[in-house]
């Protein structure tokens, strides 16, 4: 589970200081599925980034799993990102020298796995992703929904308990972007934590529980009924 | 991330951007090649050299009449006098040394031979049957003052002049006229070509006593003398300068000079013109250095985005680091084998050109090349990698 305690982050842009994160608390249990919504410049990115441990909050106390981890070393934190948690992103960021299967082994590589155990995991994630047959292709001869699968592959090949997907669809035409968000949505029910950002109502609304961000704070914290 | 998938991504990294990878390897192997056979010549040079002096004899000493000193006062060498010659009686005096194998006294002069109806000048050497085995020349035919025939008008005529003479015919046993007396051809030299500026196929060797009264003189131009040992080299000439001085009443008048003391001044000298020849070289590769620290400045900036996510997926910034790191080594690493490659492909053209010229490179050389060439690509990479690994995770994901 996720527990952000006072998080600020403050962002020198010329001679102004702008608040990106103002004194945000927010817990999360494992397994939720939360929509992060709001205006750009809302913060919710810089959110997103503190809770995947991309940046460090200038104050406050960000636990994970009970473990306080915003004082670690950087090494450690890439540890953390390497092993628990997944990135998804808008543009995919797919390596273009790599071939798909390169690029879903891209976290095992980086963790020290033996090329062995390296081939029947990546084998398994194509299967899983439908991606078997375009396994060799390079991701510009992919289309969109199938660079957005390979990314998706390579977040979840590690088995991390956090999946942050920032604007997963915001590339993608309306049909693929709801194939990806079940993609998504199937992890979550195998009890992966989904975070995913957006400013698409539509999407922010499937997910169970709804958080609405502007100028840094929290401002709406909704669960959907339904569920 | 282990050091195996360090290397193999680099190298991926390193075949994906196929154009700028080769610049670069040529850029740092022509430095290497450069260092390569720029040594290789000057080597080659150095050991041609030694070869030349070698021919000449290694156990050879010289003994030339005078001091070769600057600060000696004597008043002969303003006039360019010695105040005593070299004589028969010091060459016998030397010849009887437990270190001296053998020796030659020499005269050199030019007089007229003639024979057949032919004339021409030739340059007299004047000595006795070792001059030949102490200066390594060889005899075609026949042979020099043997068998007890030293003190007979003998003869031994050079390869083009003994061709030039008698064209046709055997030249042994024909009687030449040298300078008003008549010699006897004992001997013919094999064609040697030229040795350190000196062509033996163009001389006529009588022996000493009719060179000195052909040249009306008591006094010898050199004494040539083979120590018996060439590791006693220095015992030998001190034996030789202390027997000389006192047969010269305790004059120090003549001077002894050791083949390898010539030989060291010149393997000093090339020795030097080497380095520096590889010296020059080397910048060369420190260029590419520069090279290739640009270029992989160049890959940073242009990998920024791919850095951030390496970064997002848990690559901490040593990883980052040793990835840049590896990249440049490959590089340097191909750069300094092609150059070797290229380097001793060079050499072996030049010594087919040049079969003379012994164009090898020395090891050193070849090894300090190569060091120098992974040592800058290293050093390079040290500036990009770090900027590589300093970049933030978020701005470089953002960056399009």
């Amino acid at each position: 589970m996720i527990r952000l305690t006072g998080i600020t982050r403050t962002f020198q842009m010329g001679d102004q200081a702008v608040h990106a994160l103002d004194a945000v608390d927010l817990s999360i249990e494992s397994g939720e599925y939360v929509s992060i919504m709001g205006p750009s410049g809302s913060g919710k990115s810089t959110l997103l980034n503190i809770i995947g441990l991309l940046d460090r909050p200038d104050s406050g106390d960000y636990a994970l799993d009970y473990r306080p981890i915003t004082d670690l070393s950087e090494t450690e934190q890439a540890q953390i990102r390497r092993e628990k948690i997944g990135f998804v992103f808008q543009s995919f960021h797919l390596i273009p020298r790599l071939t798909a299967a390169e690029n879903i082994a891209l976290p095992l590589v980086l963790s020290g796995i033996p090329p062995n155990q390296r081939r029947h995991r990546v084998n398994t994630a194509l299967q899983d992703f439908e991606l078997t047959h375009r396994a060799n292709h390079r991701p510009s001869e992919l289309s969109g929904g199938q660079r957005q699968r390979v990314a998706i592959a390579r977040a979840t090949i590690m088995q991390p308990g956090i999946i942050l997907a920032d604007e997963p669809t915001g590339n993608l035409d309306h049909q693929i972007g709801a194939e990806v968000m079940m993609l998504l949505e199937n992890l979550q029910d195998r009890g992966t934590t989904l975070i995913v950002v957006t400013h698409d109502r539509e999407l922010g609304a499937r997910a169970h529980r709804q958080i609405g961000m502007r100028d840094g704070k929290v401002l709406t914290d909704r669960r959907n009924d339904t569920d | 991330m282990t050091l195996t998938d360090t290397l193999h991504t680099s190298f991926g990294t390193v075949l994906s951007y196929r154009i700028r990878s080769l610049l670069i390897i040529l850029a740092i192997a022509l430095g290497v090649a450069a260092v390569v056979i720029l040594t290789a010549l000057g080597d080659g040079a150095r050991n041609y050299v030694i070869q030349q002096f070698s021919s000449i004899g290694t156990n050879l000493l010289v003994v030339l009449p005078g001091r070769a000193e600057t600060a000696g006062s004597f008043p002969g060498a303003v006039l360019g006098q010695t105040p005593r010659d070299l004589t028969l009686k010091d060459a016998q005096l030397l010849g009887r040394l437990p270190q001296v194998r053998r020796y030659a006294p020499l005269n050199v002069g030019a007089a007229e031979l003639s024979a057949a109806n032919r004339l021409r000048e030739v340059t007299v050497l004047g000595s006795n049957a070792n001059l030949i085995p102490i200066r390594h020349m060889q005899l075609a035919q026949g042979s020099f003052l043997t068998h007890g025939s030293a003190y007979s008008a003998q003869i031994v005529l050079g390869a083009k002049i003994a061709a030039e003479f008698f064209p046709h015919g055997q030249a042994i046993g024909q009687r030449v006229r040298l300078g008003g007396n008549r010699f006897l051809v004992s001997g013919v030299l094999k064609a040697q070509g030229e040795t350190m500026g000196f062509n033996t196929d163009e001389i006529v060797i009588i022996p000493i006593d009719y060179a000195q009264s052909l040249f009306n003189t008591t006094s010898l131009f050199r004494i040539l003398v083979e120590a018996k040992n060439h590791s006693e080299i220095n015992a030998t000439k001190q034996a030789m300068q202390t027997s000389l001085r006192q047969s010269h009443d305790g004059e120090n008048d003549t001077t002894v000079i050791t083949q390898d003391a010539i030989l060291d001044t010149f393997d000093r000298i090339l020795r030097a013109m080497t380095l520096a020849v590889a010296s020059i070289a080397a910048i060369s590769l420190l260029v590419a250095g520069i090279l290739v620290m640009n270029v992989m400045l160049i890959a940073v900036n242009q990998r920024t985005a791919e850095i951030g996510l390496l970064k997002a997926i848990g690559a901490t910034s040593g990883d980052i680091r040793r990835l840049f790191f590896a990249e440049a080594l490959w590089l340097s690493f191909a750069g300094a084998l092609l150059g070797f490659l290229l380097g001793q492909a060079g050499s072996f053209l030049l010594r087919v050109a040049y079969p003379q010229l012994p164009a090898w490179a020395p090891v050193w050389a070849s090894l300090a090349g190569i060091l120098i060439a992974l040592t800058a690509g290293i050093l390079a990479s040290i500036l990009p990698a770090g900027k590589a690994a300093r970049l933030d995770a978020v701005q470089a994901l953002n960056k399009r």
